[in-house]
Order: C-alpha cells, then sequence, then structure tokens
C-alpha cells in the first residue's frame, strides 16, 4: 500500500488522546523543573550560566523563527529589537546610586536616572519598546520584497546601533553600561522561556498563525483569499520583535554589562544559525537546536584552549571553535537544507507513531 | 573653495571605492538573484592579503596588488562554487542563508588567523603622498582612485557589451532557465561573473585600504552592506545603476558630514535612511526596470 | 431582468507600451454562468487580475454588487465577496488539504489574535464552525478521504478541485474559476460541468470561468464574452458564439488579407 503523505498536526486529536498528552506534559515539565531545581543547588557557576543562556537562546529562536520560518520574511533586524530590550531592561533595574557612576560623562537623562522598576515589568516594557520599533520600521520596510527587505531590516538594526552610541545622555554610549543586576536567574530563564513556547504553540497553530503559513507559502493566493498581506506581515514582525526585545532583556540580565558592539549583525547570525540548524517554522527544533548550539558552543571551547594532536602543540588559538561553528552551519544549510525538523513539529503523538513503528518492526523481526 | 574642492575630490573617490564593490554585488544578483553577503569578507580578505604581501614579506608593491587581485578573484570563485552551486536549484532563503554562513565563516577564521586587534595598511608612497592642486593639498589617492576605477569600468563595460562571455552573462541575467537552455555554459559564466566582481573588489580593498589604513575581521561588513545599499540604490542587476548608486551614495556621506559635522557620528546610518526613502519612492531603484509578477 | 453581480465598465490595462486589455465592458447576472474566452494572449487572465485587484485598472471600472471596488487591495476585494482560482494553480503547497480550506475562512474571523491564542470560547466556537465547513465542503467536492494529505502530493485534477473547494470557503457571492479543466481529460471535465454548475445551486453563486475547452465552456455557459488581442469581439449566447464570423476567424487565425 502507498505510504499516505500527512501534512503536520493532521491527525484527529481524540479525546483520550488529548488527556493523554497533558499528563505527559505535565509529567515532563515536573521533571524538568526538578532537574532545574537540582542544577540550581548544586551547579557550578560555569554550568549554570550555559543552562541559563539555553533558554534564553530558545526564546531569541523562537522569536526569530515566527518572522522567517513562520511568516516566511527574511528579516535580519533582530539584533536591533534585542539591543532595545536589553537597554530598556538595564536602564530600568540598575539602582539609581550606580547609574550616577556609569554616567560621567553625560549623566542620564531624568526621570531615567532616578526610576528602578521590578525585572519582569521591565522585560515587558523592553519588549513593548521592541515592538514600537518594529511598528516604525515595518511600516516602510514590510512592503518590500524579500531580498530587499532583508537588507533593510538589517540596516534598521545597524541604524540602532549608531543611535546608542550617539544618544550618549540616554545610553551612556560607547562606554556602554554595566552594574546591570543579575536577575536573569534559572527560573526566570527558563519561566519566560516555557511562556513563549506556550505562546508559540498556540499563535502558530490558530487562526492567525495558519494565515502566517499561508502567506509563507503564497502570497498571492493568501491575499486573493481574503488575507491582509500588510496587517498580518505587521502583527508578526511586532510579534516578533516583542520576543526578541525580552530576550535582549534576559540578556543583558545575564550578561551583566551591555554595549552597543553586542548588537551587531553577527548576533543576529548566531541566532539565525539555531533556527536553520532546529528548521525554518518548526517550534521543537528551535527549541532542540537552542540546546544544542549553545551546549555545543560551550563544548567546542575546547579547541581554543591548548592543544596537542599528535607532534603538534598550540597554545590555544582563540575563535577556533567559531571557525568550526560557521562551518558546521554551512554544511547544515548546503546537506541539510530543512534542519533537524524542517516545518515538522515533535508531539506526543509523533513520538507515539514512532514508537509504535519500532515496536511493530521489532514484532515483525520476532515473528519471523 | 579650497575646502569644497577638498569635499569633491574625497566624495568622488568614495563613491569610486563604493561602485567597484557595488558592481560586484550588481553582477552576482543578475545572473543569480543572490545577495552576495561574503563580498565584504572577500574584501576584506584582500584587504589582510596586501597587508602580508607588504609589510611582512616585503614584496614590491605592484607584484603584490597583482597577486591580490588574482587571490581575492579565485576567492570569489571558490566561494560560488562550495557553498552556493549546491543550492542553485534550492529555494531562494537558503542559498541566501549559505551567503551568511560564508560570510560568518570568512570573518571567524580572518579572526583566527590574523587576530582581532587592527592593524595597519602600509602606505604605498606613489599613491598616498600629497600633491598641491590649485593650492589645495590632495592625497594622489584622491585623484587616482577615480581614474583607475573609470577605466575598469570602460574595460567592464567593453566586456559585457562587446565579448561573447559578456553576452552570456547578459543573457543569465535576463533569463536563468532560457539560457541554459540555449546551450550558455552556466557553470563558466557564473564562475566568470564571481571572478570579475570579486577582482573589482580586490582593487577596491587596495584602494580602500589606502584611504582608511585600519584592517581588522569586521572591516568588510559595513562597506559591504553600504555597497549592497549602493547598488540597490542603483537597481540591482544594473551595472550602470551599481556605479550611480556608489557615486550617489559618496557624495551623500561625504556632503552630509561637510554641511552638518553634527550629525558625522551618524553617518553610518544615513545610508540606510537613504535606501528606504529611495525604495519607497522607487521600489526597483534609480536605474531599475519595473517588474509585475505573473499571476 | 436580474440583478447585475459584477460589472466592468470601459476598463483598460496597459503594461508599458502593451494594452493588455482594451476598454473591456461586460457584466455577470445573478446565478449566470458566464464564460471569457479567447486565444492565449488575449488578456483573459489579466481581465481577471483586474477584477480581483491583483492588477490596478489604468483607467475603468469594477463594480461588485453595486460597490465600485476598482483599486482595491485583493484581500478587501475577497471580504466583499469575490472568490477565484489560478490558472496555474497556487495552493498552498506545504500545507494539508484541510488546512487550506480552513485558512481560506479566516476573513470571516470575528476573534482577535490574542483571543484566538488564548482560545476563549468564542474563538473556540468560530474554529469549530471553520472546521465544520471545510469538512463540508471537502465531502462535496470528493475530497474527503485526501483531507489530511499534503496538498502538493494530490493529482492534477484534485488540485484543481480543491483549488475551488478553497475559493467556496471565503463565501463568496461571485466566484472566478480561471481555465478550472485545464489538464483534465473528457470524463474529469465532464463531471466538472455538473459540478460547476451544482455548486451555482447549491451555493446560490454568480460564475464567471475563463476556459479553453470549447465542450465544456458551450455546455455550461449561459453567456460568452470573446477576447482578442485585448478587445472585446463578440458576446452573445453560445448558440451566437459558435455563428460569429469574428470569433471564428481569431481562433482559426485567417489572415485579413486572404480573408
Amino acid at each position: 500500500m502507498k505510504q499516505k503523505q500527512y501534512a503536520e498536526g493532521a491527525l484527529p486529536r481524540t479525546r483520550q488522546r488529548k488527556i493523554t498528552s497533558t499528563l505527559l506534559t505535565v509529567a515532563l515539565l515536573a521533571a524538568l523543573a526538578a532537574a532545574l531545581y537540582a542544577l540550581d543547588t548544586n551547579a557550578s557557576s560555569l554550568v549554570l550560566r550555559i543552562v541559563r543562556l539555553c533558554a534564553i537562546n530558545v526564546v531569541l529562536a523562537l522569536a526569530m523563527n515566527l518572522i522567517n520560518g513562520f511568516t516566511g520574511i527574511f528579516s535580519l533586524g533582530q539584533a536591533g529589537f534585542m539591543a532595545i530590550g536589553a537597554y530598556a531592561t538595564a536602564l530600568l533595574t540598575i539602582p539609581a546610586a550606580k547609574k550616577a557612576m556609569i554616567f560621567m560623562i553625560t549623566p542620564l537623562a531624568p526621570p531615567l536616572d532616578q526610576l528602578t522598576l521590578p525585572f519582569g515589568t521591565t522585560l515587558l516594557i523592553g519588549g513593548l519598546l521592541a515592538a514600537g520599533a518594529a511598528f516604525l520600521v515595518g511600516v516602510p520596510c514590510l512592503r518590500l520584497r524579500g531580498d530587499y527587505l532583508a537588507i533593510a531590516t538589517l540596516g534598521f538594526s545597524e541604524i540602532i546601533r549608531v543611535l546608542i552610541t550617539n544618544a550618549q545622555g540616554l545610553t551612556n554610549g560607547a562606554q556602554g553600561l554595566k552594574n546591570i543586576p543579575p536577575n536573569a536567574t534559572v527560573w526566570w530563564c527558563y519561566g519566560t522561556a516555557l511562556v513563549v513556547v506556550i505562546f508559540m504553540a498556540l499563535f502558530t497553530t490558530s487562526s492567525y498563525g495558519r494565515a502566517l503559513k499561508a502567506i509563507r507559502e503564497d502570497e498571492i493566493a493568501a491575499e486573493s483569499m481574503g488575507v491582509s498581506l500588510f496587517r498580518h506581515k505587521m502583527l508578526a514582525f511586532m510579534l516578533s520583535a516583542f520576543l526578541a526585545g525580552m530576550g535582549g532583556g534576559l540578556l543583558a540580565a545575564f550578561n551583566g554589562t551591555i554595549g552597543q558592539d553586542m548588537f551587531r549583525v553577527m548576533q543576529t547570525y548566531n541566532v539565525l544559525m539555531i533556527v536553520v540548524m532546529g528548521g525554518m517554522g518548526s517550534i521543537s527544533g528551535s527549541v532542540f537546536a537552542a540546546f544544542v548550539v549553545t551546549i555545543g558552543q560551550e563544548w567546542l571551547r575546547v579547541l581554543d584552549g591548548p592543544m596537542t594532536i599528535g607532534p603538534f602543540h598550540t597554545d590555544g588559538i582563540s575563535g577556533l571553535r567559531m571557525v568550526v561553528f560557521s562551518m558546521l552551519l554551512l554544511v547544515i544549510i548546503i546537506f541539510f537544507r530543512n534542519g533537524l525538523l524542517g516545518t515538522k513539529e515533535v508531539t506526543w503523538a509523533s513520538i507515539g507513531r514512532r514508537l509504535s513503528a519500532m515496536a511493530g518492526h521489532k514484532r515483525k523481526e520476532a515473528a519471523s | 573653495m579650497g575646502t569644497f574642492l577638498q569635499h569633491l575630490t574625497n566624495a568622488l573617490s568614495l563613491g569610486s571605492l563604493y561602485a567597484l564593490l557595488a558592481i560586484g554585488y550588481t553582477m552576482v544578483y543578475g545572473v543569480l538573484r543572490l545577495i552576495n553577503f561574503a563580498h565584504g569578507e572577500i574584501f576584506m580578505i584582500s584587504m589582510y592579503t596586501v597587508f602580508f604581501g607588504l609589510a611582512i614579506f616585503l614584496l614590491p608593491w605592484y607584484v603584490i596588488f597583482i597577486l591580490t587581485i588574482v587571490v581575492t578573484a579565485l576567492l570569489g570563485v571558490l566561494a560560488e562554487r562550495l557553498a552556493y552551486r549546491p543550492l542553485r536549484d534550492a529555494p531562494r532563503i537558503s542559498i541566501l542563508i549559505s551567503a551568511i554562513a560564508v560570510s560568518y565563516f570568512l570573518q571567524n577564521l580572518a579572526t583566527v588567523l590574523f587576530g582581532g586587534r587592527p592593524l595597519t595598511f602600509p602606505q604605498v608612497p606613489l599613491f598616498t603622498d600629497v600633491m598641491a592642486l590649485g593650492g589645495v593639498r590632495i592625497p594622489r589617492l584622491s585623484i587616482l582612485v577615480p581614474l583607475i576605477a573609470a577605466a575598469l569600468l570602460l574595460m567592464l563595460t567593453f566586456l559585457i557589451k562587446r565579448t561573447k562571455t559578456g553576452l552570456a552573462m547578459r543573457a543569465v541575467a535576463r533569463d536563468y532557465d532560457a539560457a541554459r537552455l540555449m546551450g550558455i555554459d552556466l557553470n563558466w559564466t557564473i564562475a566568470v561573473t564571481f571572478f570579475i566582481g570579486s577582482a573589482l573588489a580586490g582593487v577596491g580593498a587596495i584602494m580602500w585600504g589606502m584611504k582608511y589604513p585600519q584592517i581588522n575581521p569586521t572591516v568588510g561588513a559595513m562597506p559591504g552592506i553600504k555597497c549592497f545599499i549602493a547598488a540597490v540604490l542603483g537597481g540591482i542587476g544594473n551595472t550602470a545603476g551599481a556605479v550611480i548608486g556608489g557615486l550617489v551614495l559618496g557624495f551623500a556621506e561625504i556632503m552630509l558630514v561637510a554641511l552638518w559635522p553634527a550629525l558625522s557620528g551618524y553617518r553610518d546610518a544615513f545610508a540606510f535612511v537613504l535606501l528606504i526613502v529611495v525604495l519607497l519612492v522607487k521600489p526597483t531603484g534609480l536605474m531599475g526596470e519595473k517588474t509585475t509578477e505573473k499571476v | 431582468m436580474r440583478e447585475k453581480i459584477l460589472e466592468i465598465t470601459n476598463a483598460t490595462m496597459q503594461f508599458g507600451g502593451l494594452i493588455a486589455v482594451n476598454n473591456l465592458t461586460m457584466h455577470v447576472s445573478y446565478q449566470e454562468i458566464v464564460a471569457l474566452i479567447g486565444p492565449n494572449g488575449a488578456g483573459k487572465t489579466t481581465a481577471f487580475n483586474m477584477m480581483t485587484g491583483v492588477y490596478k485598472p489604468t483607467s475603468g471600472f469594477v463594480v461588485l454588487n453595486k460597490e465600485n471596488i476598482t483599486g482595491m487591495r485583493p484581500d478587501m476585494i475577497a471580504q466583499r465577496g469575490m472568490a477565484r482560482t489560478f490558472q496555474n494553480i497556487r495552493l498552498f503547497k506545504a500545507l494539508s488539504v484541510l488546512d487550506n480550506v480552513i485558512i481560506a475562512q479566516h476573513l470571516r474571523l470575528k476573534s482577535t489574535w490574542p483571543g484566538a491564542v488564548l482560545r476563549l470560547p468564542r474563538y473556540r466556537a468560530e474554529e469549530r464552525l471553520m472546521h465544520e465547513r471545510a469538512e463540508d465542503l471537502l465531502r462535496y467536492m470528493g475530497l474527503w478521504d485526501v483531507r489530511h494529505e499534503v496538498s502538493a502530493s494530490l493529482p492534477y485534477g484534485m488540485q484543481r478541485k480543491l483549488e475551488i473547494a478553497r475559493a467556496l470557503a471565503t463565501q463568496p457571492t461571485m466566484l472566478l474559476l480561471d481555465e478550472p479543466a485545464a489538464g483534465m481529460n473528457p470524463a474529469e471535465s465532464d463531471e466538472l460541468t455538473g459540478l460547476i454548475r451544482g455548486i451555482r445551486d447549491h451555493f446560490e453563486l454568480t460564475v464567471l470561468l475563463i476556459e479553453h475547452h470549447m465542450d465544456v465552456v458551450m455546455d455550461i455557459s449561459d453567456r460568452i464574452y470573446v477576447l482578442d488581442y485585448g478587445n472585446l469581439i463578440a458576446t452573445g449566447t453560445p448558440e451566437e458564439i459558435q455563428s460569429n464570423d469574428d470569433v471564428i476567424r481569431a481562433y482559426l487565425g485567417v489572415d485579413e488579407d486572404e480573408a
């Protein structure tokens, strides 16, 4: 019999299936929470850094995947939106006394010099500001065709960086900001990542998410079926910027210091690598790849350290891991164009199918 | 008057440099419909080649200049062969990401090979000496750059308009599939396109280095993006457009700083503002043809 | 006389020096099936694109249900009740057959996106309704069995039917079909004729179609418009068109001098 080609999420979900997958999800989350608790109390600060960075990268990758993967708009502006979120969070959480010390050349403009807000609020404000910027950028840029849009959004992200460098009284210019309170705990990072994953899952499977996929598949057909291109692209663009802004805020609190240099185009490429590796248009792919890339990059630090290969010895070549990593990205895009998952998702149902297929295979083997 | 002349020559030489790089973008875009994100990094590698040839190996400048141009051109061809050709039939987004990956790779590679610390581009007195012109002291380079660029452009125009390879390039740019069906050797034509585009980037890099003598692994990024913008301004795919776009951008930047010195910090942002404005008014650039998608 | 649903008045579409459609005036009345025919390159699809907002006419007017829709965006025109299929099939290829039909109902959705994300009761009700309607449509079009398959994997004839199903899902009053029988064998195109009539009666629609299969056109149409080189050269019932000299000349390409 011909193997039928099923589309993603196509199999009907019966009530029983629903209950089973809900239970499994709850169990998985409980296990994750327990693991995080254990790590948080026992693990070294280096390990904890990596663990937290994984979650931040999940947020950043999903933000980019929403616009580049699900909507099919090739935007390269993410670093700019992250910068907005990062500066917002930094400026709103650094205590007033420390701000006076940081802003040596030009004092910080009031009321920011006295204002501090709770971390969660600042993340949201950072996201909203980034979304606002996305609106301003989107009005002219979202009308552009594919490559033009890529270069225009990249340009916007560079403009943000130039503005940051020049707005001395707001951003401390080229000196950057330091003493950002280390609010990005394991719980904040994973809490945010979880909320973002749930949001993405609900949004992309909603009617609005389907409309975005339709735009990705065929703009002209989508428009002829009544999907307003501009409104939906703008929605995706602003939501993506919102998430990127939150991710930037987390990153600022995680790093402790930020500067305009952190938000070069390279930063966008780093996230792009995760999204491409996981599969453009796959949430589980992005989550998975965020972990693989973050841990992989740490693990490859070995390459930067002293090495002895046969008769050769080096005292450490700094940056070698990034060479290896960028080569990896090339290999992935050339040989595994669709990344790990393409547009598919790992769900309990898909795992179940895989398991039963394997079991069926075993049974057949046993019978023969 | 004196300062005006200085600004003018400055703008002309910067604009010519932009034009040289923009041509590489526009030619590649013409045949492959690809933004060659790695173009700026190829430019960066050629600056390092000159540095090592002149400052470390102490070769005569003309030897190293020719060597650099050849190395750069071959690097461009190599990038196409390894990273773009396998994806020629893939969705366009894949090949775009591949170009980004090449750019990312070359930057990281340069950091490892040459270190992240900035180096100083060696000076070649023949080009960098200052001369007096009508009472104004102008670096000889400011005069030479536009002349060299103009000479190269004439050669390029001859090549595109009068040779068989040029005809093939124009055919591929016009209709990729039809050109293939008509028996044009695509691989060869595309390789030549990359060779010429990258060679021009090599020439541009040599002169850029003498004008702005600082080299680091990200030195190609900004000129790279700006020259792509110049190509888009002029109408991408159009060689004359790339030259016009480069000159417009060069003049606009220099005049902006000359007229409003307070805005000089925003100079790098200006190109993007210009890009967005032009695209909104004329979505296919100054010299671009209007296109309608077939439904 | 029956009410005019779609009315085109003196519409011209010019691309640079080329006039693709010249001064076209035509109308389609309530529950009519009207065909737009003509040799290749006559400007039929361009006319469709003007009506559906893909192109903005250089001059002239398009009126749908007494509303001037000239120059409106395609999505706004779809909102107002005109749906279309595409000559060169433009399905949402990677998505399932069912999703293709559900997406086409998005334009009637009243819930906002936060409501959809939070799965508020109103959204859940709307979503259920969209599913039911999509399933009804697929059953009606005979695509029920393949509803979970990737749309690009369907055979050609089924893809054409899915295009029609998707257009119907937008709940149109006016349906434009661009060569619905292209690539179909005689049996299939015969079935299609009945299907189009059925659709017209079942959904109380008005239909305008472009078609090259003359047996389909003559069988199904109430009236026919004939375009040649962008000009309207004839209009009338199938019988009138079949005996029209200008039409025969346009189709056979008889040289002016010989004639």
